[in-house]
């Protein structure tokens, strides 16, 4: 057991920080749930992979840096050290990036990786739909194979910043006789291809976040299919644990919560501790923040060693999103009559943050379905 | 950097694991509890066979002298078997305790070969906890007493002749005494400004123990749960197929998954002497005994009127996590060590504030 780290990596955290303090915009960027925010967003990560930290842990030749795990962890705590903008394509190089690397083509990868690491793409996912979200084996939408093209008919929805994504990855049903897990395809489709509608549906903080995707006879080229025909179920799930385990949200992201939550409870003590729940509220913010980030380096230490990150990752997923919800409720609480003044400088980000952490426990599956897998496939206990 | 054990120190913990489950099952530990003395000669000469009770003690004085990190596996294991208080404190706090005094030079020389060979025993006593574990089978008792301007000293008290005053606890497998009031002018072995570091060195080692032990307590109620609801029926199916009961489970499993890596950083601390080991040990401590808590509610919840029982081996557990929360530090100590530690000046705040 060693929590030292190597002179390699002490220089990469050296030079990170250097780029960083060097390049991180000097005031917040609007927010990427807006138009003006989005660019803003997209040019921020832009000049990232410019300097070759969009995706550490991707080979260089795909857009990446060939960093191990250490060094992705190694990357977010000074990434959020510095207070970076949060990451605008996470939908593409968090969920659908590892993907592609287990089960693009050649062709894909070179084409597709790179542009996601520069933001040339931007990624929206298409999962749920109206009436498939934690029953995701239950979606409609279609693609039905004509020739060289699958023709996609149906609806999307909680699409989140499909609104202004060019690119759009989800399941369709390709067999109209399957049912459930089976005869489902997974597919990449340009957001501009003739019979796509997007309405923005307008989230918590008014802005419009996600939204519903239909599709109405819309052709893809089977070059835009990820992994076998019938297949996506399996593509799906392959890399659904790793990402929900370990990669969609780094622990610094927390610690860096915690640690103003600290700061702000120092601030306000004298008003705070007229509940004394409070008080305690905040202790557990940095006790839980700091177990995330250790229970982050134990996986990565077995990972290297040959693990692999499986219905555990459930366990992560309920953590760090009731982590998140916890430290938010904390700082409103701590803000008292003040925390609903969304324009007031001290406010705006707890409270942004606030409303945010109340979609934590339901997306990337609910936290109710985390329970499931973990007792189905951790403990070993019957299905329902 | 490599947050991982190594083989060894696995196929340590395995092998105890092994032997625990074979020798010191729940009945027996059950029968033992209820001697008047609560012991077993025979156990403790087949724990002390395997090496268990040398492992603190340096290979000069007959043991193989590891550390916190070996430790805090095998306490877990001690833990998970439910084994009483007496090894733990006698064979890793209290010899730690003498290995780190320059003045128990005689002590050590003493007592150290006999500890590693099971043959005595030595018991602590420590201004955190009311009671002394163990005390009526001690050969040693190191105190710690406030004496002149209530500085604390350290007394090295012989177990013969002293006088005893028993206390019961709820958990059977405890054997708790008070002692006397004044002790022997003769027994003081240290005074001064030390003292109070060397009992805090003590009660940090001894709550990381402890935070090992909840830990593995936690996942034997969580393993005993399991298998009830896998074979226990109702509306025709058993109950672990139903959600509600699922949901129960599954929260024991994240609580535990995610006090494990603090207690491991804890040990690398202690073993280190990091800058933030109190901090990191309080919050092991803290968030093993949150764990374990929940997996004693939850626990008796799934086994239903049977967890209420007295027969059921759940209960040992529960038992053993509800009082061992409170032993060395109760959470209001531990968490008054930390809310300093967080509210003061070079507090480790941010990301890796703890690592670097």
């Amino acid at each position: 057991m060693d929590l030292d780290f190597t002179p390699q990596q002490q220089a990469f955290r050296t030079e990170v920080r250097a780029w960083l303090r060097a390049n991180v915009p000097k005031s917040p960027l609007a927010s990427y749930d807006t138009r003006e925010g989005f660019e803003q967003h997209r040019a921020w990560e832009a000049k990232l992979a410019a300097g070759g930290y969009s995706c550490v842990i991707w080979p260089k030749d795909l857009g990446g840096r060939g960093s191990d795990l250490n060094e992705w962890l190694i990357f977010e705590e000074e990434y959020h050290a510095v207070d970076a903008p949060m990451r605008v394509n996470q939908n593409g190089i968090m969920l659908l990036g590892p993907t592609l690397m287990e089960f693009g083509t050649a062709e894909q990868k070179a084409h597709f990786l790179p542009r996601m690491a520069r933001c040339d793409d931007m990624w929206a996912q298409g999962w749920s739909e109206p009436n498939a979200g934690s029953d995701m084996a239950a979606i409609t939408s279609r693609a039905i194979r004509e020739g060289d093209e699958y023709v996609l008919t149906g609806q999307k929805t909680w699409s989140t910043r499909a609104v202004f994504a060019n690119w759009l990855f989800g399941l369709f049903r390709s067999d109209p006789d399957s049912t459930r897990h089976k005869g489902l395809t997974y597919l990449l489709v340009p957001m501009d291809a003739v019979g796509i509608t997007v309405r923005p549906i307008r989230a918590l903080n008014g802005k419009q976040a996600f939204a519903e995707v239909f599709f109405d006879d819309v052709r893809v080229s089977v070059a835009n299919r990820l992994g076998e025909e019938g297949q996506g179920w399996n593509v799906a799930m392959a890399t659904a644990g790793f990402e929900r385990g370990l990669l969609l949200r780094s622990p610094a992201r927390f610690q860096r919560t915690a640690k103003r939550l600290v700061e702000l409870y120092r601030r306000y003590q004298a008003t705070a501790d007229r509940d004394p729940s409070i008080r305690d509220g905040v202790l557990k913010a940095w006790m839980d923040a700091e177990a995330y980030n250790l229970a982050s380096y134990h996986t990565v230490g077995r990972v290297a060693k040959g693990h692999r990150v499986g219905a555990e990752a459930s366990a992560n997923k309920i953590f760090w999103s009731e982590l998140d919800l916890q430290m938010h409720e904390t700082a409103m609480r701590i803000l008292g009559p003040r925390a609903e003044l969304i324009d007031d400088p001290e406010v705006h980000e707890w409270l942004e943050g606030f409303l945010f952490a109340q979609a934590g426990p339901i997306y990337a599956g609910t936290n109710e379905i985390q329970r499931n897998i973990i007792a189905e496939r951790v403990l070993g206990l019957p299905k329902s | 950097m490599d947050f991982t054990f190594t083989e060894e120190q696995v196929a340590l913990r395995d092998s105890i694991n092994r032997f625990l489950m074979k020798e010191a099952a729940p009945e027996l530990l059950r029968e033992i509890s209820e001697t008047s003395g609560g012991r077993s000669r025979e156990l403790h000469a087949k724990i002390a066979a395997q090496g268990i009770t040398g492992l603190s003690v340096p290979e000069a004085q007959g043991g193989v002298g590891l550390g916190d990190i070996d430790w805090t596996l095998v306490t877990e294991e001690l833990g998970y078997h439910a084994i009483p208080d007496s090894l733990v404190e006698s064979s890793y706090v209290a010899t730690a305790l003498l290995c780190n005094v320059q003045e128990a030079g005689a002590l050590r020389e003493q007592w150290l070969p006999r500890v590693a060979d099971g043959t005595a025993h030595i018991s602590l006593e420590h201004p955190a906890n009311p009671c002394v574990a163990d005390a009526h089978l001690a050969d040693l008792i190191l105190a710690f007493r406030a004496g002149k301007d209530d500085a604390l000293e350290l007394h090295a008290v012989p177990g013969t002749g002293l006088q005893r005053s028993t206390q019961v606890s709820i958990d059977a497998s405890r054997r708790l005494a008070i002692l006397p009031q004044k002790l022997a002018a003769s027994t003081r072995l240290l005074t001064g400004a030390g003292v109070q570091a060397i009992a805090d060195a003590t009660l940090d080692r001894a709550a990381l123990a402890v935070a090992g032990q909840l830990v593995g307590l936690a996942q034997r109620m969580l393993d005993v749960s399991v298998d009830y609801v896998a074979q226990r029926k109702q509306f025709g199916k058993p109950i672990g197929s139903f959600q509600a009961v699922k949901h129960h489970l599954a929260d024991v499993v994240t609580k535990i998954e995610f006090a494990r890596p603090v207690l491991y950083r804890a040990a690398l601390a202690l073993q280190r002497g990091d800058r933030h080991r109190a901090v990191l040990i309080s919050h092991a401590k803290l968030a093993a005994a949150d764990a374990a808590w929940t997996a004693a509610r939850k626990g008796i919840q799934v086994h239903g009127a049977c967890g209420y029982t007295w027969e059921v081996d759940l209960q040992m557990y529960m038992k053993r996590a509800w009082v061992l929360d409170a032993a060395w530090g109760d959470r209001g100590f531990h968490k008054a060590r930390l809310g300093d530690a967080l509210m003061g000046n070079g507090a480790p705040l941010g990301p890796a504030a703890t690592l670097q």
